[in-house]
């Protein structure tokens, strides 16, 4: 049992811990608001991270398979069944608990299908476009691979503003709250401490699998790809299926921040389908230093924070294409290894050496 | 042939006009090095390409142990037990050395994506075993004590030595060495000649493709040449030597 690789994993924790106490004892509880969103905007950061940095494959259109996560989740929990109540199938899903009877906004009585039935749908509804779009596109390459994902991107967008029971250009609202063992993924005020930790126990659970992935054989096979296609092939990797599985994974992990993100607010809006948010994915994760995760989570909170805050004003997407501009031109291997940082990185790499030696062999770090 | 580990039929490929590989046939009977030379341009790599699945031939057909293996995807024909360098070192650069060793070990493990996101016990047992048996392999070639480098940092020989580790790591019947002593030094060449000698010893078929007539001549049992992507003579190094048309190609005639 290897238990040093599950040191950073407890340090965010206990950091998490901390924000909220000093966040709380401030007074200051309304940040807690904007950390939460961006926990759930991170969970997209952490898939692309390893469909960009570990698999070496990008997509510009990964604020898709959140809006694919996100309305799906919205469409079917607020859907109002009231007028097939009396259908067999209905009540057959009712007794199930599929389906249930709440109150609107407005004091009106909606039957719509329930939280937990929408989340699996969701997931469904991406891995299957995922697959659809993932098959044929995943066998390009660079260039190409970006201008078909952003097409993609484009085209969930304007599927989104033109479709009418997707709300057009005013999204949905009134999705309820999502249970959770006892608690409530919702934006209610009262329960914005309990939000935040369910936030960032889903966001330290991704962390922990996607952390398992990249040390695992997986992980090392998509590592071997980014690092040459042809000689990863010839060492028996299948290339094509390990991208695309790749591609799936991180469809869903962005699919998973949309629908959270959906009930914490409850709503969501063609903004959230922009070319600009999937831009931004990308600038967090180019930012962090591509197959860095903890890199990419740190930049995804402070950036995503800063931006729900107001901070950038109107030019927040100026802002993230800036972010992109520099750190490709300047810091292509991500910020935290920019030369005046690069000691905290050598830092790391010799503390973390020094843990290693001080281990019986066989119980590194890969 | 019943002893020929592969079998390759008239094969070709164009590419555009050109025939880079033009009806060429040969056997490598089991356990022996062989060796395709002739000029740049020969259609020696193009042959490697098509054996590994690299490239499609357009026709002609490629049998392991009689049976028929062209078509396949490379990750396939890997799994099948051939396995291969590169011309031009194709090393997962930012990947260190023993962590290189491990990807070849992929075809001979199998923890998937379930299995390692979950990180599942299983696991890893299977993962000492892969690390256990690639730092033996780097051990047996030298090279145990960069394990943990990047292996962009290695000296240009080692990087060679590190392909080589990764490509028998795989746990090939055949190895399939593609210019194995370009840019080597007569030591480094000789190094290497012995080492493709070990990895006969070890019971691993060779199929060397060589600019470099020294080496080739020195360990290799036949010797197929090429030149312009058409087989012109096969036979022992002895044979070869002696070949007025090899001769002609190499040191004289119109393209020297």
């Amino acid at each position: 049992m290897r238990l040093g690789k599950y040191i950073p994993i407890l340090t965010v924790l206990l950091l998490v811990v901390a924000i909220q106490l000093i966040i709380s004892a401030g007074g200051a509880n309304y940040y807690l608001t904007q950390l939460t969103m961006s926990a759930y905007y991170s969970l997209v950061i952490i898939g692309l991270c390893l469909l960009m940095g570990y698999a070496g494959q990008i997509s510009l259109g990964h604020a898709g398979f959140f809006a694919i996560g996100g309305y799906t989740s919205a469409v079917l929990t607020t859907v109002n069944l009231m007028s097939h109540a009396d259908s067999s199938t209905v009540g057959f899903l009712k007794r199930l608990g599929m389906v249930f009877e709440r109150q609107d906004l407005y004091g009106n009585t909606l039957l719509a299908f329930s939280p937990w039935l929408a989340f699996i749908a969701a997931l469904l509804i991406t891995v299957v476009i995922a697959l659809i779009i993932g098959i044929p596109v995943i066998r390009l390459r660079g260039h190409y691979l970006a201008m078909a994902t952003l097409g993609f991107g484009l085209i969930i967008y304007r599927v989104v503003l033109g479709t009418g029971f997707l709300g057009e250009a005013d999204g949905i609202t009134g999705v309820p709250g999502f249970p959770l063992f006892g608690l409530e993924v919702s934006g209610a005020l009262s329960r914005r401490v309990s939000n935040y930790y369910i936030a960032w126990a889903l966001v330290l659970l991704g962390m922990l699998l996607a952390m398992n992935l990249i040390r695992s054989r997986v992980g090392r096979a998509l590592r071997s790809i980014h690092g040459s296609e042809e000689a990863a092939g010839a060492m028996g990797i299948d290339t094509a299926r390990y991208k695309l599985a790749t591609f799936v994974l991180s469809a869903v992990f962005a699919a998973v921040g949309g629908i959270f993100l959906t009930h914490y607010n409850g709503s969501i809006g063609p903004s959230e389908v922009t070319g600009m948010k999937s831009v931004r994915y990308v600038a967090i994760v180019a930012v962090g230093g591509m197959d860095n995760l903890w890199g990419a989570l740190l930049m995804s909170i402070l950036l995503n924070f800063l931006s729900l805050r107001g901070v950038f004003g109107s030019y927040d997407d100026a802002v993230f294409a800036a972010i992109l501009l520099v750190i490709m031109l300047f810091f292509p291997d991500g910020l935290l290894r920019a030369p005046g940082l690069r000691h905290l990185t050598i830092l790391r790499q010799k503390a973390a050496a020094l843990l290693r030696r001080s281990k019986p062999r066989g119980a590194e770090d890969a | 042939m019943p002893d020929s580990l592969l079998e390759i039929r008239s094969l070709s490929r164009s590419f555009g006009g050109l025939k880079a590989v033009d009806e060429v046939s040969f056997a490598v009977p089991a356990g022996a090095i062989k060796s395709v030379i002739g000029p740049n341009g020969a259609g020696k790599t193009t042959l490697f390409n098509l054996i590994s699945g690299m490239l499609a031939c357009d026709s002609g057909t490629v049998l392991q142990n009689g049976r028929e293996i062209s078509g396949f995807q490379p990750h396939r024909i890997a799994e099948l037990g051939i396995s291969r360098t590169f011309q031009t070192t194709k090393l997962f650069s930012r990947m260190s050395v023993l962590e290189n060793v491990m990807v070849g070990r992929h075809t001979r493990t199998k923890a998937g994506f379930l299995a390692g996101v979950l990180n599942l016990p299983w696991t890893w047992k299977e993962e000492r075993e892969i690390r256990e048996r690639s730092l033996e392999l780097l051990d047996s070639l030298g090279l145990a004590d960069a394990a943990g480098e990047l292996a962009s940092n290695l000296p240009f020989g080692r990087q060679r030595l590190l392909e080589i580790a990764r490509a028998l790591a795989t746990e090939p019947s055949l190895l399939m060495l593609d210019e194995p002593a370009a840019g080597l030094n007569i030591y480094e060449t000789r190094e290497m000649a012995d080492l493709v000698l070990k990895i006969r010893g070890w019971g691993i078929t060779v199929l060397l493709v060589e600019h470099d007539m020294s080496l080739v001549m020195d360990i290799s049992d036949e010797i197929v040449v090429l030149n312009y992507g058409r087989k012109v003579a096969e036979g022992e190094p002895a044979e070869i030597q002696r070949d007025p048309e090899v001769i002609r190609i190499y040191l004289g005639g119109d393209h020297a």
